[in-house]
């Protein structure tokens, strides 16, 4: 069963002129690739193209199905159906040669606690049948930061310090693809923007990079995002186009009783969609006609105070919420 | 090459820094060799007596003292009912209660023979049976001592006798310590090796670092040699560790060759480190794999027969040890040390361990899978 459904997908691309080519200009190609645990399906049908130097987010809620796709990717997890290749090569025939050329920084911190950051690093070029000074050009930047405390073991590092530790371990052999899930969570906000702006840098080197958040703001880093929920992939585009594309009306609003307000809103006939966002509740309403006056006669009727509506641009994350919605 | 090197090296320095682990390298052998080799002894002594004498007669007296002279016997309490002693048993508090009755010296004199009651509390079997033996062997002297003073002879010798003079080789005092010595000394080698090599696996798996591994182009025979190699090198400091322990407290002869000790030890290490590497493979934290192991090592060692002989073992407990590597080891250790016993002695067990090992490394090496 299992070999039938993979060969008809590989029948599937050869036949597909238009997917062939994808392969072959694409870093990472993934064709409808499907994942099941027990009865959860963590990954439905997930079909991408990554191009060469891209920095391609995936962005989702816990659960979306993220890490599952890159550890399939990372050929230490099988898919149940589908086919997926990293610069050509195979993720099941190939992985061994996969291994060669990919740097991955798994979700969790995966270094020896118990070893000091030196050790780390060493530890890992010999692996890959490398040395630090070989690659030294490619760490240089990020290695530079942590160096101070190289001869710290790497479970006394900060988070943010941690990060760059297995950020370097992860290039130190020259990876033409790197693979990051979730870099940033558990890392203030000030490592976080190094971060994302050593991951620039790399990109500029040629380094195609997937990354995987759940923090909106850093979708519009990214060069192209998939939007997924739930083991489905909503919307691939770049962050800008996505938020072009958001045709809804979207209000903030927000009165000196903020938690009645959204129990209001929520409970009004014309509302579509209210959440907190910071200081404000962006809303919608359900036909997008509604005007910002007739929210503000509703609110005023109810008897809130101070309250300001006015019309604002979208961000992504609105994006986001307004396509889980649907 | 390089890179088993580095592997190994890593292992080492991780090692160095386990405060907990290296005190347990130093501890365990230490309190191995001192504390299991003393306590686990079948020399018997202490046993407490229980008297009733209901004769209160001058031989009666005679023969109480003569046990409670002996190095193995303390008459303990004495009463004049039977049930007393019944109830200190049941305490646990004497091991035997003897019963003289009334007119045990009167029966001797006038009939040439009295009786005597002996009860032994028998819940140890082996215990009781020597305990009983002893008793009975104090009380034959006496016996014969007891005629020989009627008939005015200075001992009692009947006429035909045949002589047996025995030698006890190998151990010639019947020292049981030395016959434990090397029996801990396996164990050591066994707790130290299969419970290290096991808990630095799962370990990686828990930090989730086997993951990060996991994805670089490292061989599994590569991973699994730096897993190996620093856990054998560091059981068998263990053992020789507990050999100069053994050499200086017990005064242990070490009558055979050395070479072949570390040898065998390095042998056998593979086996049981397999062991260790494929639990490890299995289970996802170190507490199952410390459920599990504690298991196979139970097992291994009550039937590899450290306390009691494989001989009087049932028949299907023997064919089991052929594949017990702790009964191999075990052995070889006891032949080669006290015996001296070259290696065109220990071809079977040389075999055997060899087929146990290399299966063991087989399963570790099949089920350690470098994805998840």
């Amino acid at each position: 069963m299992k070999t039938n459904s993979k060969n008809k997908a590989s029948q599937h691309v050869s036949q597909n002129p238009l997917s062939r080519r994808g392969l072959e200009e694409a870093s990472i190609s993934i064709q409808n690739i499907n994942k099941s645990y027990g009865p959860v399906q963590a990954l439905q049908n997930i079909s991408l193209e990554i191009n060469r130097g891209e920095l391609f987010g995936l962005i989702g809620p816990d659960g979306a199905g993220k890490s599952t796709l890159m550890r399939i990717l990372m050929t230490l997890l099988f898919q149940d159906s589908g086919t997926a290749t990293m610069n050509g090569l195979d993720v099941v025939k190939d992985y061994k040669k996969i291994r060669k050329i990919v740097g991955y920084m798994p979700g969790r911190f995966s270094l020896y606690q118990d070893l000091t950051v030196e050790e780390n690093l060493n530890f890992f070029a010999t692996v890959f049948n490398t040395s630090i000074t070989e690659n030294y050009d490619l760490i240089k930047d990020i290695y530079i930061q942590i160096e101070p405390f190289k001869s710290r073991l790497a479970g006394k590092l900060s988070g943010g310090m941690k990060q760059k530790l297995a950020l370097s371990c992860a290039l130190i052999h020259k990876p033409e693809i790197l693979v990051l899930d979730e870099p940033t969570t558990g890392v203030d906000a000030v490592s976080r923007k190094e971060f994302w702006e050593m991951l620039k840098k790399l990109q500029e080197k040629g380094i195609t990079i997937l990354v995987s958040t759940p923090y909106m703001d850093e979708a519009m880093l990214c060069t192209r995002v998939a939007l997924m929920q739930k083991g489905k992939v909503l919307d691939v585009n770049t962050p800008q186009k996505l938020v072009e594309n958001y045709d809804r009306k979207l209000y903030a609003i927000r009165s000196d009783d903020m938690h009645r307000l959204i129990q209001d809103l929520r409970s009004w006939e014309k509302t579509d969609t209210a959440y907190a966002f910071g200081q404000f509740l962006h809303v919608t309403g359900k036909a997008d006609e509604t005007e910002a006056c007739e929210f503000e006669n509703y609110l005023l009727k109810k008897e809130h105070r101070e309250l300001q509506v006015f019309d604002i641009p979208p961000t992504i994350e609105d994006v986001f919420m307004n396509m889980m919605n649907e | 090459m390089k890179t088993i090197l580095y592997v190994i090296q890593k292992e080492f320095i991780q090692v160095k820094r386990n405060k907990t682990m290296l005190r347990m390298i130093v501890m365990i052998p230490l309190l191995q060799m001192l504390v299991l080799v003393f306590a686990a002894t079948y020399d018997l002594k202490n046993v407490n007596i229980y008297l009733i004498d209901k004769d209160l007669s001058s031989t009666s007296r005679q023969l109480a003292s003569k046990l409670d002279a002996s190095p193995f016997f303390t008459i303990n309490n004495t009463s004049f009912n039977p049930e007393d002693g019944e109830k200190e048993l049941l305490k646990n508090k004497d091991h035997i209660a003897l019963v003289i009755p009334q007119g045990f010296e009167r029966d001797l004199i006038r009939e040439d023979k009295a009786s005597l009651q002996l009860l032994v509390n028998a819940i140890d079997g082996q215990a009781a049976q020597l305990a009983y033996s002893y008793a009975n062997s104090v009380i034959r002297d006496f016996n014969k001592n007891i005629i020989a003073e009627w008939k005015g002879l200075p001992e009692f010798n009947p006429p035909y006798k045949i002589e047996t003079t025995s030698r006890f080789w190998y151990n010639s005092e019947l020292e049981y310590k030395w016959y434990m010595a090397p029996g801990v000394l396996a164990i050591l080698v066994t707790l130290i090796g299969l419970f290290l090599s096991g808990m630095s696996l799962v370990k990686e798996k828990e930090l989730g670092t086997i993951e990060q591994l996991n994805v670089t182009p490292i061989k599994k025979i590569q991973f699994l040699t730096g897993k190996l190699v620093p856990f054998i090198v560091i059981a068998l400091f263990d053992l020789s560790f507990g050999l100069l322990i053994a050499r200086l407290v017990f005064n242990l002869p070490i009558v055979g060759n050395l070479g072949l000790v570390f040898g065998f030890g390095a042998l056998y290490l593979l086996g049981i480190l397999g062991l260790g590497l494929f639990i490890s493979t299995v289970a996802d934290t170190q507490q199952q794999v410390m459920f599990v192991t504690y298991f196979f090592m139970m097992i291994f060692i009550l039937m590899g027969g450290i306390f009691t002989p494989v001989d009087s073992m049932p028949h299907w407990a023997q064919l089991f040890d052929e594949c017990n590597p702790v009964y191999h080891f075990m052995k070889i250790m006891r032949m080669v040390v006290l015996k001296g016993s070259g290696f065109g002695d220990l071809i079977h067990e040389f075999v055997a361990l060899c087929i146990i090992g290399a299966t063991f490394l087989a399963l570790a090496l099949w089920r350690y899978k470098k994805t998840a």
